[in-house]
């Protein structure tokens, strides 16, 4: 049996899964539930000085038919009193000592800070995580993605709280900025024990174009959110990528964005995350997802014989590269499998009017199978991704003759590259 | 363990329902709406956690899946296959109220455990030895669930039934375009392969081994012998050629050949399940001419109405509000003699008719076994069912009832369910856990 046991900083988990500081983690009966569950941690959510809420408070993205792909929300921090939280993770944590819990915090004073994480410690949490993300509301503040914006602000406060915190300490970042890597940098000459992204992208979730209002509705105004669910999920990926390929971050990092199932998670850990943390999915679909999501890791570490997750956290990051180190001589086309070609012409529409026109319908009539024409196909892609029967069109490799050459040897150093198929 | 000949009449059926690909699959898991507290749930008898193995599905853990139903109902590849959906868990989904067709609970699931059956997975082991063993009468359903509980709690078994083969009624007697023999055979196995029970064929209770004999060798008995030979009907002309039980007839023709190549006019009396297995059976035996006889009508007849539905599709015809009276023939039967009924099925005098037959199978219940533990004292019986509390308990301490020779002869589904609860009362029984409480 494949260990699931997670170390985040030296935060222990019984499993990589941990609830993300949010609504799903707002009280003890909640994060107690979550465990039994088999969530093996949970961030807290948010602490700080109790806020007053709006309603309402959540937005969505309908698609296709299921509700909530996309999600945002305009919800602050906790509105329960401090000593009610740290009772409860007092005694979340007596009965579940082998769980992780992670307080998440927010202030604004070096005074608070100290206050706040002597609090968390002395209830029991495992771990702190600064809330340097949330994009709505608590920045016109002054808190959240207004520090997670600013690296010298991030730095310094990081700095206070280190000098307070006797439990590894995380930074959650904001992904509302141009490029993570300094904001995460920050963070660790802070002297942040990891961090943890993303935390969500501010957005406006939609208007009601019979009221003149954006989404959610609050009486006559909205207010932008943050934009979570699925969605984010390839924004999150880049930004957790981007951090673990640096030479110089050397801190370990909990995954967050739009994980909604074992398979996203395993994709986090491949790019380097330590633990994921999840929230929409559950908000949608309740603690019950984590069962599929353990056991479909543990299928996947004994398919590809990992014993422990540190056998594959990270083992996608070296093959995340520059576009100009990508081999221009590996070629593939689309290869159409007649027998399960339901005649949709889905591919043939999309390459005709969306990339290099090249799958085009049988004229005589014999058959309801389109036919690729090899010498123009570029291996775009775009009709495997329309096509709605797994596995029918394929993206096979074709041997052209040219030894792998990528732009940057092209440039520097003249390697041949083959001739542009589709260019004309 | 006999095995079933290679040539059988049951091999000439097609699946009715054909399985799911695995982008039909897909499409399906994905339209389930994963409803917490889920109807489905609660109409199942084992109340398999059916939103969670749909959603395994989605997300490619079949694996998981697969478990996710077997954790609840070690026959869910056959329950997949032989479940009344349209009246259970699909029958409850909550699409229905919206006007949306169900989702396909039970081809999911047959998807799922088929993946299990195909990979070779197991999922349990036998518990630690407990030193306890307990003598399960009759190798159905029932019993095959129960053995599979108690050997996770590591108590010994032994199965003994009469037949031959193993299964039950899920090998004699499950409609072919359902499932056939062999394959009832093959999950058996596959619940046997946990190890450590020990399975006697050909062993019929009392006769070839009394109750005394099992006594002494048992720690506890569960009774799971479900049901015995097709009622007749003491009729004239009864005992002319060609005039058998649809139960008997089912297993002759699933177990080996039947010869209905002079048959041209069938004739089914009854208006239950089993009825309406055996006209869809003989038509697609070939029998030009599959006639039900039943002395009320669609909207009240036993049978299910989607059953009946396809019957019609198949060509089956109905003789309704008609009471065989009588049989005709000389040497074999040639009609049988029906008087018509009325609304509340009661015969309406000078309304005798006959309606011709050369086969008559007769499908109007089945005896109920209960007087075979008359020799136990405590065990009561009541309409020939056994008398048990909720989870399977008789009045005799250490022997419990499941199944249909408790229930009277319900579904495959049911019998798995009241076979895994009364394992685990025996459970409490066999470790004194039940005086704790």
């Amino acid at each position: 049996m494949p260990d699931l046991t997670s170390n985040t900083a030296g935060i222990i988990s019984p499993n990589p899964f941990w609830l993300a500081s949010a609504p799903p983690a707002n009280s003890g009966a909640q994060v107690q539930r979550a465990f039994d569950a088999g969530w093996g941690g949970a961030v807290w959510k948010t602490l700080g000085q109790p806020i007053q809420n709006v309603s309402s408070r959540f937005g969505a993205i309908q698609w296709m038919g299921q509700n909530g792909v996309g999600f945002n929300n305009i919800e602050l921090i906790t509105d329960r009193p401090l000593d009610v939280n740290f009772r409860e993770i007092y005694e979340t944590k007596k009965r579940y000592p082998k769980h992780a819990i992670i307080a998440s915090l927010m202030v604004e004073t070096r005074e608070e800070w100290r206050e706040i994480i002597k609090r968390a410690e002395d209830a029991g949490a495992d771990g702190l995580e600064l809330n340097f993300g949330c994009p709505h509301g608590m920045c016109e503040r002054g808190m959240g993605s207004a520090v997670g914006q600013e690296p010298r602000v991030n730095e310094r406060i990081t700095g206070w709280v280190k000098e307070f915190a006797n439990v590894p300490v995380l930074v959650k970042l904001t992904p509302n900025v141009g490029d993570i890597l300094p904001h995460g940098l920050a963070a660790q000459a802070g002297g942040a024990d990891g961090v943890s992204l993303i935390n969500t992208i501010k957005s406006i979730i939609g208007v009601d174009i019979d009221r003149f209002v954006p989404e959610p509705r609050v009486s006559t105004k909205s207010t932008n959110g943050g934009y979570c669910g699925a969605a984010v999920r390839p924004i999150a990926l880049h930004m957790v990528a981007a951090l673990a390929r640096e030479p110089q971050f050397q801190i370990p990092i909990s995954g967050i964005g739009g994980i909604t199932n074992w398979r996203d998670a395993v994709e986090f850990l491949l790019l380097g995350s330590s633990s994921v943390q999840v929230c929409t999915e559950v908000m949608l679909r309740g603690y019950r997802i984590v069962e599929d999501m353990i056991e479909g890791l543990e299928d996947y570490m004994r398919a590809h014989d990992f014993a422990r997750l540190d056998d594959f956290v990270g083992k996608a990051v070296p093959a995340y590269s520059e576009w100009g180190n990508l081999d221009i001589n590996f070629e593939t086309i689309a290869k159409i499998d007649p027998a399960s070609c339901i005649g949709c012409n889905r591919c043939v529409v999309a390459c005709h009017d969306g990339a290099h026109q090249c799958i085009h319908i049988d004229e005589s009539g014999k058959t309801h199978v389109p036919f690729v024409d090899e010498s123009e196909c570029v291996g775009c892609n775009l009709c495997q991704i329309v096509c709605p029967v797994p596995g029918c069109i394929s993206m096979v490799e074709v041997d052209n003759g040219y030894p792998p050459a990528t732009w940057n040897e092209h440039v520097n150093e003249g390697v041949q590259v083959r001739p542009k198929k589709g260019a004309h | 363990m006999s095995k079933l000949p290679d040539v059988r009449s049951e091999l000439t059926f097609e699946d009715f329902k054909a399985a799911l690909t695995d982008h039909q699959a897909m499409v399906e898991a994905n339209r389930c709406l994963y409803c917490y507290d889920a109807p489905c749930i609660k109409a199942c008898p084992t109340g398999i956690d059916i939103p969670s193995f749909i959603r395994k599905i989605a997300t490619g853990n079949i694996r998981g899946s697969a478990k996710t139903i077997f954790d609840s109902n070690i026959l869910g590849m056959s329950c997949a296959r032989v479940c009344p959906v349209e009246v259970l868990c699909e029958g409850d989904c909550v699409d229905n109220a919206a006007g949306i067709p169900p989702i396909k609970i039970g081809k999911l699931q047959r998807y799922a455990t088929d993946r299990a059956f195909e990979a070779g997975w197991t999922f349990y082991q036998a518990g630690p030895d407990t030193g306890k063993s307990v003598g399960l009468i009759g190798a159905g359903p029932a019993s095959l669930a129960a053995a599979h509980r108690l050997r996770r709690f590591g108590h010994r078994c032994t199965l003994y039934d009469k037949r031959d083969v193993i299964g039950g009624l899920n090998t004699t007697g499950v409609a072919p375009h359902k499932m056939k023999a062999d394959r009832s055979i093959t999950e058996a196995e596959w619940v046997l392969s946990i190890g450590g029970i020990d399975v006697q064929t050909g062993v019929s209770i009392p006769d070839d081994l009394t109750w005394e004999q099992l006594n002494e060798r048992h720690d506890a008995l569960f009774l799971g012998f479900g049901l015995g030979a097709d009622s007749a009907l003491d009729l004239p002309g009864k005992d002319l050629d060609g005039i058998e039980g649809a139960v008997d007839f089912i297993e002759r023709f699933k177990l080996g050949v039947v010869d209905l190549s002079g048959v041209q006019r069938a004739v089914v009396l009854g208006g239950g399940n089993t009825a309406l297995d055996a006209v869809r059976e003989l038509i697609t035996l070939g029998v030009p001419h599959v006639t039900m006889v039943y002395r009320g009508d669609a909207s009240n007849m036993s049978g299910y109405a989607h059953e009946w539905d396809a019957a019609k599709t198949e060509g089956v015809r109905a003789h309704w509000n008609a009471q065989p009276i009588g049989y005709v023939g000389e040497g074999r039967v040639s009609a049988v003699r029906c008087i018509q009924t009325s609304a509340d099925k009661r015969p309406v005098p000078g309304t005798e008719h006959e309606v011709p037959a050369d086969l008559v199978l007769l499908a109007v219940g089945q005896a109920k076994l209960g007087e075979l533990v008359a020799r136990l004292d405590g065990v009561a019986v009541e309409w020939g069912c056994i008398v048990t509390d909720a989870v399977g308990a008789t009045g005799r301490p250490g022997v419990y009832a499941a199944g249909d020779c408790r229930n009277g002869g319900k579904e495959v589904v049911n019998a798995v369910a009241e076979g895994r609860d009364a394992a685990i009362a025996i459970h409490a029984y066999l470790t004194g856990a039940d005086q704790d409480a």
